[in-house]
């Protein structure tokens, strides 16, 4: 019953599985991420507080879901390679940081550009703000550290455990609004009951996150092969498939 | 919406569409570097290949 999840510590097993799955992820999130555009850009109405300000959302929530989304990622993946010396899930955290080091980038600038007609600043030391781009500091200190050693499975290593330390983080820039007094508003869609935000607005929003999460899978597969490649190089698989 | 209401987005059109822009521009510098990356991966790897062969023989 569980061969598929020992499979999945398979170099060759992984590399296959990334090839076959990217094609699909990659056509789904385009066709989810065009749903979320133009039903949040065309057809939902404008906010009653916000005006159309508000569709900012539409790539400033999935960016932000992401970046915490592929941390957590990063971290699990990163700790599974420490706790088991699982060697894909060094190869897993080292595709994932970049891509996640982008989306939180993407979730700064646009919270940035929704600040300045809404709170009248692009930037307040305000704590989900602040916890974020730390975020984005952790990102840019484990891709460091990882290409700091000359013996990349030290690399390897050294970078997991910032990344599982600096996981700590992840339920702080979630809580932040909760625990602090913020500038930033409350939690909207993910709150217990029902969430405040109509339908009309609340559906493109669903189908952006999916498409990133979709986008990610496919980036996350590409990248994913280059650095099973990259480790495998001398591995008699690597050879097979790169004659055929 | 009329066509121009849409491209004025209520008066915040110059902070919706550089938000969207740069949206653009991330996701598809993550697809263009991520298919970079694995066809680096993959010259480097039959260059291994190459080398190997010719010292074997």
């Amino acid at each position: 019953m569980w061969t598929w999840f020992y499979k999945l510590a398979s170099p060759p097993f992984v590399y296959g599985v990334a090839a076959a799955l990217m094609p699909w992820f990659l056509g789904l999130a385009a066709l989810t991420i065009g749903y979320g555009l133009i039903g949040g850009l065309v057809f939902a109405p404008p906010d009653y507080q916000q005006g159309d300000a508000f569709r900012i959302i539409y790539v400033h929530v999935p960016s932000a879901w992401m970046s915490e989304f592929v941390y957590t990622t990063m971290a699990v993946a990163g700790a599974v390679a420490l706790i088991w010396r699982i060697k894909v899930g060094h190869a897993v955290a080292a595709a994932s940081a970049p891509i996640g080091a982008s989306l939180t980038l993407l979730a700064l600038v646009t919270g940035s550009m929704w600040g300045k007609p809404m709170w009248g600043t692009y930037w307040a030391w305000d704590p989900r703000l602040t916890s974020e781009l730390i975020l984005l500091f952790l990102y840019v200190g484990v891709m460091s550290l990882r290409s700091a050693f000359e013996d990349p499975a030290r690399g390897d290593r050294a970078a997991a455990l910032l990344a599982v330390v600096g996981a700590v983080n992840v339920p702080i820039i979630h809580y932040s609004v909760v625990w602090w007094n913020s500038l930033h508003q409350g939690a909207t869609v993910a709150k217990l009951g029902k969430p405040s935000i109509a339908g009309s607005m609340l559906w493109p929003l669903l189908s952006m996150f999916v498409g990133f999460l979709l986008f990610y899978g496919a980036v996350l597969c590409l990248r994913l092969q280059g650095e099973v490649l990259n480790r495998e190089r001398q591995s008699a698989w690597v050879r097979e498939a790169i004659k055929s | 919406m009329s066509s121009g209401g849409f491209w004025y987005m209520g008066g915040y059109a110059r902070y919706v569409w550089p938000c969207i822009g740069f949206a653009c521009v991330v996701l598809l510098w993550n697809l263009w570097s991520a298919r970079r990356y694995l066809a680096a991966a993959k010259i480097r790897a039959a260059r291994s290949l190459a080398m190997e062969a010719s010292e074997a023989r």
